[in-house]
């Protein structure tokens, strides 16, 4: 280690780009995210979020540039390792296991990252470290009264809250919220917020989020994408004052 | 509740040589356990895994020639079973690496590639064996000097069989690793994200698969002491996965009472219609439009109508 | 030599056979991501059909354009009643094709009984032709010519017309199609009827090289799906190379080891599958 502060970068990513065909959906992406951050990335649907969500898990190959965890290139490592490695999301569509109850959808989180997903010959409902830690998990979202509840049992709003409990119960170093608060009522919003924000600062978090009210509470500092660009970021008060982001929200 | 439901089956299955009488029956009885360690290995691909296979008739034929090939060369009853399995572990391994290079519909079309090849060769390669003529072997096993020549003994050296696949399936169910399969059925996006390598987990649970249609292909060429391309052919394929889908996929109990319904109709319809194949067809067609989640799931809901819920 | 030669005019002529049933069958999976598994029996039922109508005095040409329209009729009911109660549900569609299938070839059993049936070569083509001179079967070429002028209408049919225009639109990108505007419903059968005629068709004019007989659909079905996954489905060009290669591939297989033939199939499927899965020249992996 170099003497004197030496400032390590929780995600980095440099020159990503990825096209579709003929459609670059992003263009030359830098982004660098400090560790504990909380960065929030804003853009119009089609902006090219979601897609750069899907690079730095690994789900779609870039066609050029890089992607750094804590200073580790993974842009060539496979996305099933990349959750080992402390990367974890929520999806934008809810993608639960619909035929299991929460505890059991939680419990999958957990089995991901130990070798015991490899196991045919135990009883998984033995398992009572990792069901009370699957426990524990749900309790962390407020859940836990409803552990045993099958998931197409649930409300749109719980649902919501699973994600992200899947998302944490693997201890992830990064994790990156695809829309959380989509869809959701007034206070399914600020059950969500009080949720994020009581997340420990040894969690990095990347939000993609629409709500402009709800998220501006919780970001530090905000990327603002725009046909797959970056073309804004800075720390809140920087970015509202742009003038490119003004055109780019009150242009329509 | 489905726990003592499969018990209460498995009891009165251990008994039926004792209240059924005629070996006519208990030979149907046998028919019935050998064709639900079928069905139960191709549950674990369709039921378990999401993936839908029409070539397993390939595995389960194979286990069934090797076998036949082995025992007429002079080979011992241990060393052909030891063989007929690996054999057929090995070429689902073939079939697996190949299969899952399609997704969803690709995998079917694929294993019906696959299937048909097999039965080519088993049709054309006469040299081998023996073509439409097929193999018939001497006599059934006698493990530790039992023998399994009569009905009776053969129905109980089954339901041994029968035991111990239906013990490992369960476990397999309710493991980690059974977890894994299923989840891998309904969000393989997020499994991968998860941290699990889907493609390695679809894979062992072919494997798996092979094996148990390989027993049950085993258990075929000792209870009929002969196997033919018949065997092999897609209808043969389409029987098994019938029996998955009357019985209802994801559950164990739904492939053997699928298996019986198939065996016991084919039975019943061959003594008085000459046309098995047009019912099979047609029956494929009415669950399939009609009752799309099996007649066990299909079964409940109709009686739980019925009960008012 | 002419041993050889005579090979690769009975591959060509296999191919151009197998072109005429497996691009109705690429073009099903294709637009309509359904594995036909009926569609051996469509071959079959087309050459069945023609040998009644022949017998009753049809010449060949009109019979195996009847017989097509017949099977065509068939699948057309078959989509509209069964299929499209279906919708979206893929598999359930397969386990129908399948189910039909076995219903269709009992049927056949039923009405021709199990013995093969001789188709005889229109008598405007027997004998042999003189190319390059040397004697071809001319029946043979004739089924060549007559693949390729299929080739080239159906490509005509693809590139030139509104209706091949949807027809790819709805293979390349189907929910776009559907927010375009295309009536997919009907366009599905459409393509449905059209896949089922040519390979009723194709069943007849194979008739005299192969005759007809119970089982005939399931050596059929298994080389127009290894020319898809070859070929890459949905795609033209795709069936038509791949038809060549199996065409060929299948029969110096059975010449030099006859009783390998299938084994020689494997082994191309093999490769694609592992190197290039979405096929020769198709979009994405079957």
């Amino acid at each position: 280690m170099a003497e004197g502060a030496r400032t390590v970068t929780a995600l980095a990513v440099r020159g990503l780009q990825k096209a579709f065909g003929g459609l670059r959906v992003t263009s030359d992406v830098d982004l660098s995210v400090a560790p504990g951050e909380r960065r929030l990335i804003i853009g119009q649907n089609g902006a090219g979020k979601t897609t750069l969500f899907n690079l730095i898990t690994g789900e779609l190959k870039p066609d050029r540039g890089t992607i750094h965890l804590f200073e580790r290139d993974i842009t060539r490592v496979p996305s099933r390792r990349r959750a080992h490695l402390g990367i974890a999301r929520t999806y934008q569509i809810i993608t639960l296991f619909p035929r299991d109850t929460l505890l059991r959808n939680v419990a999958l989180a957990l089995l991901g990252l130990t070798s015991l997903r490899w196991n045919p010959f135990v009883r998984l409902e033995r398992q009572t470290a990792l069901l009370a830690r699957a426990r524990e998990v749900l309790a962390q979202v407020a859940l836990d009264h409803l552990a045993d509840r099958p998931l197409a049992q649930t409300s749109y709003g719980e649902r919501r809250r699973v994600e992200i409990a899947m998302a944490l119960a693997q201890n992830p170093r990064v994790l990156l919220l695809d829309e959380p608060f989509a869809g959701l009522s007034i206070e399914e919003r600020q059950d969500v917020r009080a949720l994020v924000k009581g997340i420990p600062r040894d969690v990095t978090i990347v939000m993609i989020e629409h709500d402009m009210d709800t998220a501006l509470d919780f970001a530090e500092r905000i990327t603002v994408l725009h046909f797959g660009e970056v073309v804004v970021e800075g720390t809140r008060a920087e970015v509202a004052a742009h003038p490119r982001t003004k055109e780019i929200y009150f242009a329509d | 509740m489905k726990r003592w439901t499969l018990a209460a089956v498995l009891a009165i299955l251990a008994t039926v040589p004792l209240w059924v009488s005629g070996t006519f029956y208990v030979n149907i009885a046998s028919q019935i356990l050998l064709y639900a360690i079928f069905a139960l290995g191709v549950n674990v691909l369709a039921g378990y895994a999401g993936l839908v296979s029409l070539g397993h008739a390939g595995l389960f034929g194979i286990a069934a020639y090797t076998a036949a090939k082995i025992l007429g060369a002079g080979g011992g009853h241990v060393t052909v079973a030891a063989a007929a399995l690996a054999t057929t572990v090995v070429v689902s391994a073939a079939f697996a690496v190949l299969a899952l290079r399609g997704t969803g519909l690709g995998f079917v079309m694929i294993t019906v590639a696959l299937g048909q090849i097999v039965w080519g060769v088993a049709y054309r390669w006469i040299g081998l064996t023996n073509g439409d003529n097929g193999i018939s072997i001497v006599a059934r096993p006698s493990p530790f000097g039992l023998a399994l020549a009569t009905p009776r003994s053969f129905y109980w050296a089954t339901f041994v069989v029968f035991l111990v696949a239906i013990a490992s399936m369960a476990a397999f169910v309710g493991s980690p690793f059974g977890a894994a399969v299923r989840g891998t059925r309904d969000q393989p996006r997020r499994m991968t994200a998860l941290g699990y390598n889907v493609w390695m987990i679809r894979f062992v649970a072919f494997l798996f698969s092979g094996f148990w249609s390989g027993v049950a292909g085993l258990l075929y060429l000792y209870y009929n002491q002969f196997v033919s391309p018949q065997a092999v052919a897609l209808t043969a394929s389409a029987e098994a996965l019938l029996m998955v889908i009357s019985g209802g996929t994801g559950t164990l109990l739904g492939p053997i009472v699928g298996a019986a319904l198939v065996v016991v109709i084919k039975n019943v319809a061959s003594a008085y219609i000459e046309r098995w194949n047009f019912v099979l067809g047609a029956i494929f067609v009415g669950i399939v439009v009609f009752m799309p989640e099996g007649l066990v799931p299909g079964t409940v809901r109709v009686w739980r109508r019925g009960r008012g819920r | 030599m002419s041993l050889w030669l005579l090979l690769a005019v009975n591959s060509v002529t296999l191919g151009g056979l197998l072109f005429l049933l497996s691009v109705g069958f690429s073009l099903i999976f294709g637009l309509m991501k359904i594995p036909n598994l009926a569609h051996g029996s469509f071959f079959m039922l087309g050459a069945y059909l023609s040998t009644t109508l022949i017998a009753r005095g049809v010449d060949f040409w009109t019979a195996a354009i009847v017989s097509g329209l017949g099977v065509a009729v068939f699948g057309g009911v078959v989509e509209r009643f069964i299929l499209r109660r279906l919708p979206g549900a893929e598999l359930a569609q397969v386990l129908v094709t399948l189910g039909l299938s076995f219903m269709v070839a009992d049927v056949c059993l039923m009405v021709w009984t199990g013995d093969p049936i001789r188709i005889d070569t229109p008598a405007a083509l027997r004998g042999a032709t003189s190319l390059m001179g040397r004697g071809f079967p001319t029946y043979r070429l004739a089924i060549s010519l007559i693949a390729l002028i299929f080739a080239a209408g159906l490509w005509a049919l693809l590139e030139r017309t509104r209706l091949g225009a949807m027809i790819r639109a709805g293979v390349d990108d189907p929910a776009m199609a559907r927010v375009v505007g295309i009536r997919v419903s009907r366009l599905f059968t459409m393509v449905f009827c059209l896949g089922a005629w040519l390979a009723g068709f194709a069943g007849v004019i194979g008739g005299p090289i192969l005759s007809v007989y119970p089982g005939l659909d399931g050596e059929m079905l298994p080389l127009a799906l290894v020319v898809v996954i070859l070929g890459g489905s949905g795609s033209l060009l795709g069936s038509l190379v791949g038809s060549f290669i199996v065409g060929f591939l299948y029969n110096f297989g059975q010449a030099m080891f006859p009783e390998l033939a299938y084994v020689v199939l494997f082994l191309p499927m093999l490769i694609v599958l592992v190197v290039r899965p979405q096929g020769l020249f198709g979009r994405q992996a079957v």
